[in-house]
Order: structure tokens, then C-alpha cells, then sequence
């Protein structure tokens, strides 16, 4: 059951993102274009994200543990330093460069399209390359307390 | 440029708002995209089959959307193969160093109202609007 709930999680996720129009770069870049012909959907997406999310949230957490799982991840200390802020402009550089963030290329991908591949292969360096150079604070996020799986 | 859809757009946020809320009610796990491809290449074994169902789960989500509702990937990037590898990097690369992208950050962390998240998501949107402003007033055509 755990790993079948991830897994319509994740499909309902992608059905989201494409029905929201978050696959279709050009959109990304009407969306970012504000000093241009401005497309303000992906707010639409953002409001309907969060507003869901927000209260969801909070019903969960009022709960001792998840249905399939041990333990809720523990949110990260809420800490704002110099590499949070450099590696999310560097993402925003890249996202306005392209028009795809990590779940719409990968989403995108089925198409099979060179560009897309391309921009997946060379995301997944990115984070190969980060890893190697910064071991330590590159592994695996938010669950020092979340052993079950 | 695109048309202004509303509806659609608040109908897939609310489904991948359900999908977030979801993967936390039932796995307690946060739903970031770059984290969990960037976990899957690290050598930590932990965590790496739920992480796999996720990104099998993603790319059955593209194969319905292929079927069902193809308009959704109908447009490719306007930019050329090396300007995508450039901002592909940069995405990988980024989104590990500041520890998010538009999921774990825009979406799990804003709902969580953590001040960590809302910085990250100013920078990554203020980083956008400056890129595009550039790419399609300051150099237009010149890259695609």
C-alpha cells in the first residue's frame, strides 16, 4: 500500500501539472514574462497548490503518524543563508531559461523530444555535479528521523 | 503569446495540492521533485524504492497526458539544445544548492508558511522574471 499510494501520488501529480499547464514551457515563459505579453496562470496554479495544501497540512500533522509510514519528515531548521539564496537564483536563472523546473521536464520526457532529454540529462548533472563538490550537505533531505523505509 | 486559462490552471493546482497533501497524509513525506531525483543519484540506498515509484509514477502521469490530454505536451521549449543544457544545469545544480525547486519549496514549504520557502521562492521567481526580462526584451531572438 505505501508504495502504491507514492505512486498515484505521483501520477495525480503529473495529470496536475500538465492540466495546469506547467509542461508547455512557452507558458513558463509568458508566466515570467511581466515586463512582456504576461500570462498570470501560473498563479492560478500556485493559489490553488497552497490553498489546498494549506489546510491539508494541518489536518495531517494533527495526526501521530502517516497512514503507510512511521513518521511525518520533519520540516528543515528554518535557516536563510547565502547557499539557499545563490542555488534558488541560479535555479531561477535556469527556469527562466528554459521554461521547465524539475517535475514538468521530467513529466515531459515521455515525448521523447531531444530538448527535452537534454535539459532532464543536464538537470541531472547539475545535481551529480552539486553532490560531488558538496558531499556533506547534498544527501538526503529532511528525514533524519524518518527511518521506515 | 500564451492564453490565460484560469479554470485549468486552478483545477491542476488543486490536484497537485491533493497530490502533495497526499504523499505527506499517507507517507509522510515531503513532495519536492529535485529532491528526490537528487537523492536517487546520491549513494544513500535509504529511501531509494519510494523514491523510484515516485518518478515511475511521474512519468505514468506523462503517458496518460500523452493519451488523454495531449495539448498539455504539445510545446516544446523555444530554445535551442545548448541553451537548454546551460539552464538544465543550472536547475540541477541550483535547485540542490538551495535545497528545493518549484514543489518542495513553492508549494510544500509556502503551505508550511516557512520563511526559509518564501525567500527561496521570491529569489527563484524575482531570478525568472530578470532572466526572461533579458532573454526575450534585452537579447530577443538571439537565443532560440
Amino acid at each position: 500500500m505505501r508504495l502504491v499510494s507514492v505512486f498515484f501520488s505521483a501520477v495525480l501529480f503529473a495529470v496536475g501539472l500538465g492540466i495546469s499547464g506547467m509542461t508547455q514551457p512557452t507558458k513558463i515563459i509568458g508566466f515570467l514574462d511581466i515586463f512582456g505579453a504576461w500570462d498570470p496562470s501560473l498563479a492560478f496554479v500556485m493559489a490553488g497548490a497552497v490553498g489546498v495544501n494549506v489546510i491539508l497540512y494541518r489536518l495531517s500533522i494533527k495526526r501521530l503518524r502517516p497512514l503507510f509510514a512511521s513518521a511525518f519528515a520533519v520540516p528543515p531548521r528554518n535557516t536563510v543563508n547565502l547557499s539557499l539564496v545563490t542555488g534558488a537564483a541560479l535555479f531561477g536563472v535556469g527556469w527562466g531559461l528554459s521554461g521547465y523546473c524539475p517535475g514538468p521536464a521530467l513529466v515531459s520526457s515521455v515525448t521523447g523530444w531531444g530538448s527535452v532529454l537534454a535539459f532532464v540529462g543536464a538537470m541531472l548533472a547539475g545535481m551529480y555535479l552539486y553532490q560531488r563538490l558538496h558531499p556533506r550537505s547534498a544527501g538526503v533531505r529532511h528525514e533524519r528521523y524518518a527511518v521506515s523505509d | 503569446m500564451t492564453d490565460f486559462t484560469p479554470m485549468l490552471s486552478t483545477l491542476g493546482g488543486v490536484m497537485i495540492g491533493l497530490a502533495v497533501a497526499g504523499l505527506y497524509f499517507f507517507n509522510g513525506k515531503f513532495l519536492g521533485v529535485s529532491g528526490i531525483m537528487a537523492a536517487v543519484l546520491g549513494t544513500d540506498h535509504a529511501g531509494r524504492r519510494w523514491r523510484l515509484t515516485f518518478i515511475a509514477g511521474l512519468l505514468a502521469g506523462g503517458a496518460l497526458l500523452l493519451a488523454f490530454h495531449p495539448a498539455a505536451l504539445s510545446t516544446p521549449s523555444p530554445y535551442s539544445i545548448p541553451v537548454l543544457v546551460v539552464a538544465g544545469l543550472l536547475v540541477g545544480y541550483g535547485s540542490s544548492m538551495g535545497k528545493g525547486c518549484t514543489s518542495g519549496h513553492g508549494i510544500c514549504g509556502l503551505s508550511r508558511f516557512s520563511a526559509r520557502s518564501l525567500v527561496a521562492t521570491g529569489v527563484f521567481m524575482a531570478a525568472g522574471f530578470a532572466t526572461v526580462y533579458v532573454t526575450r526584451h534585452l537579447l530577443s531572438g538571439v537565443l532560440s
